[in-house]
């Protein structure tokens, strides 16, 4: 593919254009500052709590801009914030979930970053590690049983996720049945406490793909060109009948696993500033800027708009009304419906 | 220098077994396939209101439970192991007891056949629920591994279709993190009661699975007892001595139906089990013993005998016994005195 | 609330659960049947036998042994727009299921907040008395009747069936579908041709009668009926209610009822404790308390974790029209 000349090195473009690069990297920066703002809000003692994704930036964004909106489905887990953003959700709609006002997604119902959108293709999930695998499944069922070339399924969820058995039971079925599904791995090696030795007894998701009989995929998660590249390869197989593929993004949590979770309690500080300096935020803003995909006047401005984008959409989300007592009951069956009391 | 020529003699890879443990292997077998069938009978002649079939699986089970050590490793088994359990030292009349669902059966009548435990055999207890009892295998594992056991193993077995099942999935992925010493062996009899294996997994190979959970995995002949026997001692040898767990695929068929309850007619056909019967591991292994000079044709003949008058006897005696009694539904469900909610 | 139809044809449970499942799949190419052993064997009782030759194998599919995803890939049929009915093949097999259909299914639209839902069908062959053993026999109502958000249904008469399956299968949300395997030869009946519902928490009154109310569902609704007949003869007029679905659960009929009758006997194949009775009793002590002229009494089975497989234990675990009769005798001479 086309290498852009610049003032540094060339790089795989992975045929996306200066816009998308820069799209990408404004999800990746949008997904940080919102993500640190539930942090603070919650330090602030305005929301209960906040859960954690940076380190997820670039694998997020990237599979995002493989997504086709308006066409594929993305069966998310809960720390898929980028990824939601890079299908095209607001940060209002963030903010309405941290805050669980009233115009939530689901009303306040659920917890922060579990949202349900059908305009945007972006299904509802619970907090319930893999249960959302299955679901995603049979909506590739659908839509194969339809014969709807043209549209695949993304999924994701954590490396602890993999050892679940609803996980197995699903990737099994979709290998049965060569449904349009990518199954991707957003491997940040720590499941709450747990590090990956002790998830599974060998350290790469992807290898799992090959008993299952579909492809497998490692990529490095910091990368978000090439978390595009391997997703819309494996996206288009999959629209185009060639049946499931397994990607596992090696990427890193760097923050603590949620608000309510301190990680100083299972992992040293040394640990998580070592691999910090694989940032992949800084480490792209440098690589457009070095690539005169962006100078750094408009990396400034592009920061500016998206700090006053996240101020604008927690003060906006913040006014919103809470659901009152009597939503309780609504919304449990279709039409009317007597609780039993 | 002149050699005596031996024709129809074959030379046997025996694995290091003698004479006497090839001989036990093929009773074990010809044991297996009579019990079966005399519960399958019964089942006709409305004695007993059901049965499960294993014919098909007699290599697979009396080569397995060759590298059991009995007083020292523990076999988790599921409901198709007759072969198995009697192989590690059930007896026929154990087995016709829970056939007939006697008060003396190992679980008081109150499970299916087949469905036995005996702690003094090493057999764990288990439901008819699949891959439910794989957990509690490797938990008998962790156990082993925590109390320092070494020298001792689980010995774990399921069928192709409990593969699928998140649970065997789970137990899989918790025994090579923990390296614990166990070996999974898959009886791949290509039939979940209708689903063909094709319908069951993305691809044909149960072992191809170790690697991703980071084991070991091999595949043999299910209808060779004495491959059996070798790739199973050496897995169970491994885990005895701290190697970690093994996956193990042993190719089989299911030559009857499902249980007495199916009909496999409506889902294969004739010819389909025709076809594989002539690899019937019973009397290939009885062609190879002879053939190799371990047994002449009186003493297969003696043998045969010898298991049906076993047979026999034991059903005789099993029958004769009374049901259990109508106030032992209240017995073991707590320890010690309990009050019943009424 | 029977559609009229010109014509009907008598049909067992098994024939009335495939005759409308066939029905459905021939109305609507949204509804997808999945489950082990559903396709080339047709289902264990032979339920969906040949459907796999008429509606092909990507409408009828054969799953791996895996229930956890048999119902959470129903739920993502499901929100993509089919009309799944899953099968678990006994309701012993449910448990690994346990959460998609507590946890996923029944909270999806509340979760939501309305943006998805989840219609779909979970059907499961239920209850003892068939030598089933410890984990062919169980009874699983009370385990799920807990969960808001979930519909159960348990039909004990073909046309019932008929007609709370179609209103399962058009229901909005998930639904489960319990179906007594020893009903499902034994039980034949008038069932009206053609597409009709019946509403899903409605109760029906088999059997009219004036000393005492009885409530059950399942098989033993047949051996109450059986009892109360007989008590007919001695001059007893006993009144027989089929709940049919459990939840919802018609309060207005039981209460209705029991105010007439003054007395109540619940009747279930489940263990007492925290059962479907237990609700009841609770009901009607709130709600008729001072209508009551004996003590409500609850009749169900022992207090153990499951039915044996040798006939002695499965004949104590179950009951018996006698014994029900004799139930129903001290309850109207109290």
């Amino acid at each position: 593919m086309s290498a852009k000349a610049g003032t540094g090195s060339t790089f795989e473009r992975q045929g996306l254009s200066d816009e998308q690069l820069v799209a990408i990297l404004r999800i990746m920066i949008l997904h940080r500052t919102l993500e640190n703002r539930g942090f603070a809000l919650n330090r602030q003692g305005k929301i209960p709590f906040a859960s954690a994704s940076e380190g997820h930036e670039a694998v997020q964004a990237g599979a995002a801009m493989a997504f086709e909106r308006g066409k594929d489905i993305l069966v998310p887990y809960y720390r898929d914030l980028g990824l939601d953003l890079g299908i095209g959700l607001t940060s209002y709609e963030v903010m309405l979930s941290l805050f669980a006002r009233i115009d939530d997604h689901s009303a306040g119902r659920q917890f922060p970053h579990h949202y349900a959108s059908k305009k945007l293709g972006l299904y509802t999930i619970s907090s319930v590690i893999a249960a959302q695998t299955s679901h995603a499944v049979g909506a590739a069922y659908a839509m194969k049983l339809r014969k709807e070339r043209g549209r695949a399924v993304l999924t994701t969820f954590g490396d602890g996720a993999t050892s679940e058995g609803e996980w197995h039971e699903a990737v099994n079925f979709a290998a049965t049945h060569k449904l349009p599904i990518v199954f991707l791995c957003e491997n940040n090696e720590w499941a709450i406490s747990t590090p990956l030795s002790a998830q599974m007894g060998q350290p790469d998701v992807y290898k799992r793909a090959a008993g299952y009989g579909m492809p497998g995929v490692v990529v490095n998660g910091f990368d978000p060109v090439a978390c595009y590249a391997v997703t819309k390869e494996a996206m288009d197989r999959a629209r185009h009948g060639g049946g499931p593929t397994l990607i596992e993004a090696k990427c890193y949590r760097i923050l603590s696993h949620t608000t309510d979770d301190d990680d100083r309690s299972y992992r040293t500080r040394e640990e998580v500033d070592e691999r910090r300096k694989e940032d992949p935020v800084p480490a792209f803003e440098r690589l457009l800027v070095e690539q005169g995909v962006l100078t750094l006047q408009s990396l400034e401005d592009l920061k500016a708009s998206i700090l006053a984008e996240t101020n604008e959409a927690t003060d906006r989300a913040e006014t919103v009304a809470y659901p009152r007592p009597e939503d309780l009951f609504t919304r449990l069956h279709e039409g009317p419906w007597e609780p039993w009391q | 220098m002149a050699s005596t020529p031996t024709p129809t003699r074959r030379t046997l890879e025996r694995h290091g077994l003698s004479d006497e443990q090839l001989k036990t292997i093929f009773r074990t077998m010809l044991l297996q396939r009579q019990l079966d069938n005399r519960g399958f009978q019964l089942n006709r002649q409305g004695k007993v209101p059901f049965a499960l079939g294993s014919e098909g699986h007699e290599a697979l089970q009396a080569g397995a439970a060759m590298a059991f050590v009995r007083g020292q490793d523990i076999l988790a088994p599921y409901y198709r192991d007759l072969g198995l359990s009697i192989g590690i030292g059930l007896s026929p009349y154990e087995i016709m007891l829970s056939i007939f669902a006697r008060a003396d059966d190992h679980n008081g009548g109150r499970q299916f056949p087949n469905h036995y435990s005996s702690k003094r055999a090493g057999l764990m207890s288990f439901s008819s629920i699949l891959a439910a009892h794989i957990p509690h295998a490797v938990g008998a594992a962790y156990a082993f591994k925590y109390r320092k056991e070494t020298g001792r193993a689980v010995l774990v077995t399921f069928g192709d279709g409990t593969t699928s099942e998140g649970e065997w999935h789970e137990s899989m992925n918790f025994a090579a993190v923990h390296k614990l010493p166990i070996v999974f062996l898959c009886e791949n009899n290509q039939w979940a009661i209708s689903t063909p294996l094709a319908l069951q997994m993305g691809q044909p190979n149960i072992y191809k699975r170790a690697d991703g959970y980071g084991m070991p995995g091999e595949q043999f002949d299910g209808f060779d007892p004495l491959a059996t026997y070798d790739a199973v001692s050496r897995a169970m040898e491994r885990a005895r001595n701290g190697g970690g767990p093994t996956l193990l695929e042993g190719v089989c068929y299911r030559f009857l139906a499902h249980s007495t309850d199916d009909n496999d007619m409506t889902y294969r056909t004739r010819e389909d089990v025709t076809e594989r019967r002539k690899g019937d591991p019973v009397p290939r292994f009885e062609n190879l013993l002879l053939e190799s000079d371990i047994m002449n044709a009186e003493q297969v003949a003696a043998m045969k005998q010898d298991v049906l008058r076993e047979t026999n006897e034991a059903t005789d005696k099993a029958e004769a016994m009374p049901f259990p009694a109508a106030d032992d539904l209240y017995k073991h469900v707590y320890e010690g005195a309990w009050e019943p909610w009424q | 609330m029977a559609v009229a139809t010109s014509s009907s044809q008598v049909l067992n449970n098994v024939e009335a659960v495939r005759a409308t499942l066939y029905e459905a799949l021939k109305a609507d190419d949204k509804v997808v049947i999945l489950g082990e052993d559903v396709g080339n064997r047709g289902n264990v009782f032979l339920i969906t036998k040949d459907f796999v030759k008429e509606f092909g194998t990507e409408r009828i599919i054969d799953t791996p042994i895996a229930e956890a995803s048999i119902v959470g890939i129903a739920v993502g049929m499901a929100m993509e727009g089919l009309r799944p009915i899953a099968e678990i093949q006994f309701a012993d097999f449910i448990y690994p299921a346990f959460n998609q259909i507590v946890g996923e299914a029944a909270k999806t639209r509340y979760r939501s907040n309305g943006e998805y839902t989840v219609p779909m069908v979970i059907r499961t062959p239920y209850g003892g008395g068939v030598r089933g053993a410890l984990s062919h026999s169980v009874s699983v109502e009370a385990l799920f009747y807990h969960v808001p958000g979930l519909k159960i249904v348990v039909p004990s008469f073909p046309a019932d069936v008929k007609g709370l399956l179609n209103a399962a299968i058009d229901d909005p949300d998930p639904v489960l579908f319990l179906e007594h395997k020893k009903t499902y030869r034994l039980i034949k009946g008038e069932v009206p041709d053609g597409h009709y519902v019946i509403p899903i928490g409605k109760a029906n009154v088999k059997k009219e009668g004036s000393q005492l109310t009885v409530v059950s569902y399942g098989l033993y609704v047949h051996w109450a009926l059986e009892a109360a007949n007989q008590l007919e003869g001695d001059g007893m007029s006993v009144e027989v209610i089929d709940l049919r679905s459990v939840r919802p659960m018609d309060k207005t009929a039981i209460l209705e009822s029991v105010r007439k009758t003054r007395k109540l006997l619940i009747i279930h194949e489940d263990n007492k404790f925290g059962g479907i009775g237990a609700e009841i009793s609770a009901m009607v002590a709130e709600e008729a308390l001072f209508d009551l002229d004996a003590p409500i009494r609850r009749l169900a089975a022992p207090d153990v974790p499951a039915m044996g497989y040798a006939m002695p234990l499965e004949e104590a675990y179950m009951s018996s029209p006698a014994k029900m009769a004799e139930a129903m005798r001290d309850m109207v001479k109290f």
